[in-house]
């Protein structure tokens, strides 16, 4: 079993640093090929215009496509979860996404980086709460019926799942915590 | 659900979380809306909005200071990619500025003429993050110690030379990789002769790696460049006049993105290097009469 990190931009090495602490075999996912060898998938944080770009000029943006149609697991944290909604409110007219979750977003909804943030969540599944990153985040402006809402912060939902995709608008993968990480290896 | 907790901004976590972001990514020196957009379109990370390339800085000579306001609205009204913007050395009031304008980073620059000849600023005053040049670890660690989330290797901008970023990057990498060989009563001697912080020298003999994310800037040209420095160890490359000031911005902006994501594949470098027209010209480090990289302290 492998976890691949997508790792064209962004932050996949401080997850696949955390995958690792959980015993989890990874790689790091620039080509076609590297796609081939991977059993899951988490899409990281970064800038998701730089990745949508590099997803298509790396000849990746189909082949994942069609990962994800045959339920590969995937995670998408931040840029990554915006990649992987079905609309993007604010979105560069050439920007692409999976439509993985039916969720719609609004891009760096919080405002610029003096806004971004860190607070503590109530994660569906966790005994104690969780410290998140909030860095330029995206926001949830619709959720579909079929979605299941994790977690919510200010009446927004910051961490959903449906069938084998996952994603969160924090960044779990910048705390020492690795239980949301975990969350998403119990599917895979 | 309980109720949420309440939101802490500006912390040093959230500082460097951005500069995370940022990794394997390109920063592109732009000085105006239709520039920021080309670099947005290429594939750019974030954006430096300043009213000159450090190349014409450096012709015009006179004294370079932080940019107008209006300027940096504009580009942040264009672009939907961070918007960096520099601050003179020492300027603390720049720097007020700069974050009041909602910039998402602040680069305190030895591009700009120094402000301050004994002092940089006090960055941890401040919510918006700090980027700073370094040319060796002592300087690298300094900066951290004022509150920087993000350091870069100085190299020597506005020249499209690399050679000074090469030896910026190998100074810090290479003094990271003696000290973490050190026993703990040599630590003492390094921080002496870095005249840096003992607990960040120790820390960094424990961890083998900077306490904040290491980029490089200063003289990358082409796409071999840019694969050369994160090759090198660099997490991101800031490129200045190297872009706008070859002969087909676009194009060289596109190709220096995906040498940065595929810097380990020869493949992709000689597919993307191809046909990009000439570089900016480039000058040689016996003709420059002002070193940047000399200043800051």
């Amino acid at each position: 079993m492998k976890v691949g990190i997508l790792a064209l931009q962004g932050a996949f090495a401080v997850h696949e640093e955390m995958l690792q602490s959980l015993g989890a075999n990874t790689v790091q996912v620039r080509t076609p090929q590297d796609l081939n060898a991977v059993d899951a998938l988490v899409m990281p944080g970064g800038e998701s215009t730089t990745m949508s770009h590099l997803l298509s000029t790396s000849q990746l943006f189909d082949p994942i496509a069609e990962r994800i149609e045959d339920a590969m697991p995937v995670f998408g944290t931040c840029a990554g979860m915006i990649l992987l909604a079905k609309s993007i409110a604010d979105g560069r007219p050439d920007q692409r996404s999976y439509g993985a979750i039916d969720i719609d977003i609004q891009r760096n909804a919080y405002g610029r980086q003096v806004e971004s943030f860190e607070t503590d969540l109530d994660v569906d599944g966790l005994q104690t709460p969780f410290h998140a990153m909030f860095i330029r985040a995206p926001q949830v402006i619709r959720v579909g019926l079929d979605v299941e809402v994790l977690s919510t912060h200010e009446d927004k939902v910051v961490l959903a799942r449906q069938g084998s995709v996952m994603v969160a608008s924090f960044h779990p993968e910048l705390t020492s915590d690795n239980r949301i990480h975990s969350l998403f290896l119990q599917e895979v | 659900m309980t109720k949420n907790a309440a939101r802490t901004t500006g912390s040093m976590q959230v500082k460097r979380g951005l500069a995370e972001m940022l990794k394997g990514g390109v920063i592109m020196d732009v000085v105006n809306s239709e520039q920021a957009k080309i670099a947005e379109d290429a594939g750019a990370v974030a954006v430096m909005a300043l009213e000159r390339v450090p190349a014409d800085i450096r012709r015009d000579g006179g004294v370079a200071r932080m940019s107008d306001p209006e300027m940096i609205m504009a580009i942040q009204a264009c672009c939907t990619i961070p918007v960096m913007a520099k601050a003179r050395i020492g300027h603390f009031v720049e720097a007020q500025i700069l974050q009041s304008l909602g910039v998402d980073f602040i680069d305190e620059s030895e591009v700009l003429t120094p402000a301050d000849e004994t002092h940089h600023i006090d960055k941890m005053a401040f919510d918006t993050p700090f980027v700073c040049g370094a040319t060796n670890l002592g300087e690298a660690l300094r900066r951290i110690s004022e509150g920087a989330a993000l350091i870069r290797s100085k190299g020597e901008a506005g020249t499209g030379n690399v050679v000074e970023a090469v030896r910026h990057l190998r100074n810090i990498f290479g003094d990271i990789r003696k000290i973490t060989q050190a026993d703990s009563a040599e630590l003492f001697d390094w921080a002496k002769k870095l005249g840096a912080p003992l607990p960040l020298v120790q820390e960094i003999a424990e961890t083998g790696l900077l306490q904040v994310p290491l980029f490089c800037a200063g003289g990358i040209a082409t796409p071999a460049d840019a694969a050369l420095a994160m090759q090198l160890g660099a997490q991101s490359v800031f490129v200045g006049s190297g872009i706008f000031k070859s002969d087909d911005p676009s194009p060289r902006a596109k190709a220096i993105v995906e040498a940065t994501t595929h810097f380990m594949d020869a493949d992709i470098l000689a597919k993307v290097s191809r046909n990009l027209g000439a570089p900016m010209t480039g000058i040689g480090m016996d003709q420059i009469n002002e070193r940047y990289a000399e200043r800051g302290w």
